[in-house]
């Protein structure tokens, strides 16, 4: 066909993970529309079960500022991270094909440190989620519940955070695992397998499956963050 | 492995200016794209109107990233086409979930 077997099968198994997002994304339409929409003002908003919260008052807190009301403005930055990374990523294969072996070092170890903020961006907004914040959601027996897991959650119907867990773990998932993988093709182009190979081919590998996971967040962002 | 044999001699190319700027640009397409999102997700009400603009910026944005970062424009035609043709069964899982999600909300 052209390619090489390594990249073919790389890119159906990239098809094969695409079928496994799309099919969790579209459980989550398929939730979410069955579900009331919430129809009023933004401002005016409550936390509810009657109805499917709207993401810019469920996700509106940044680090270090706590109370301070900034809708997405944390998710922005975890998306510029994901994108930056996967630009340092598909230079570190430019750098392959020209055999710069310096270079592709720098750009490996650029993209892993992406990664890797963008799981530590993660796990702060899990912790967040799971922990809650605000004024909480007024519960059957006359108690506050703050947060969220598995049965309940502050934020809307139970469905709500179970899908907020399972689709963002399971991208969440996927970065840690790319980190692991980015990382081993570090330590291989350190230790100079590539160059006596004579080949780079397996930075573009995994570049396919970081740029994948990349592509994966810009779906996740919009229809998680902002639908 | 053993050391000791002589590493093969490698030639370095000096980098491909041109291929570069490229891939920047694009990163600044995709930087840019994200930014309108952001003012539309404040300045717009929730609709059919405003999901329909988010879909297709998404998909513009997944061409880039598909067509230049995963460099699957420049592959051959075959391997772009057997890629491509799956995604049609995503958009048909897609349109009759939504449909079907939508029809349960009438009978809550």
């Amino acid at each position: 066909m052209g390619a090489s077997y390594g990249k073919l099968m790389m890119w159906f198994f990239l098809l094969s993970d695409a079928f496994t997002f799309s099919a969790l994304l579209i459980t989550y339409g398929l939730v979410r529309s069955s579900h009331h929409a919430y129809s009023g003002a933004v401002e005016a908003f409550k936390f509810s079960t009657e109805y499917w919260p709207i993401p810019e008052r469920v996700y509106e807190s940044i680090p270090f500022f706590y109370g301070l009301e900034a809708p997405l403005v944390f998710v922005g930055i975890m998306t510029f991270i994901l994108i930056m990374s996967s630009v340092t990523m598909v230079l570190a294969v430019e750098a392959g094909h020209r055999m710069d072996r310096p270079a592709v070092e720098k750009w490996m170890l650029w993209t892993i440190l992406g990664g890797i903020a963008f799981l530590s961006c993660q796990a702060w907004e899990w912790t967040h989620f799971i922990h809650g914040a605000h004024e909480g959601r007024s519960v059957a027996e006359g108690t506050t519940f703050f947060g969220a897991n598995l049965i309940q959650n502050q934020y809307g119907p139970s469905d709500f955070a179970d899908f907020f867990f399972f689709i963002t773990g399971f991208h969440g998932f996927h970065v840690f695992s790319g980190v692991c993988f980015n990382f081993l093709i570090y330590y291989n182009t350190v230790t100079g397998v590539y160059e006596r190979r004579g080949h780079y081919e397996m930075v573009e590998k995994v570049g396919l499956y970081w740029h994948f996971v990349d592509l994966v967040w810009v779906f996740v962002f919009t229809f998680f963050y902002l639908v | 492995m053993s050391y000791s044999e002589e590493t093969p001699q490698v030639t370095v190319l000096p980098p491909n200016k041109e291929k570069i700027k490229q891939l920047w640009t694009v990163a600044g397409i995709l930087g840019i794209i994200t930014a309108i999102e952001f003012v539309i997700a404040f300045t717009m009400n929730h609709g059919p109107l405003k999901t329909s603009i988010f879909v297709a910026l998404t998909i513009v944005k997944a061409a880039y990233i598909v067509g230049e970062f995963m460099h699957l424009r420049y592959e051959v035609k075959v391997l772009f086409w057997s890629i491509l043709i799956p995604i049609i069964f995503i958009a048909w899982m897609l349109v009759a979930f939504v449909y079907e999600g939508m029809a349960i909300s009438t009978v809550r």
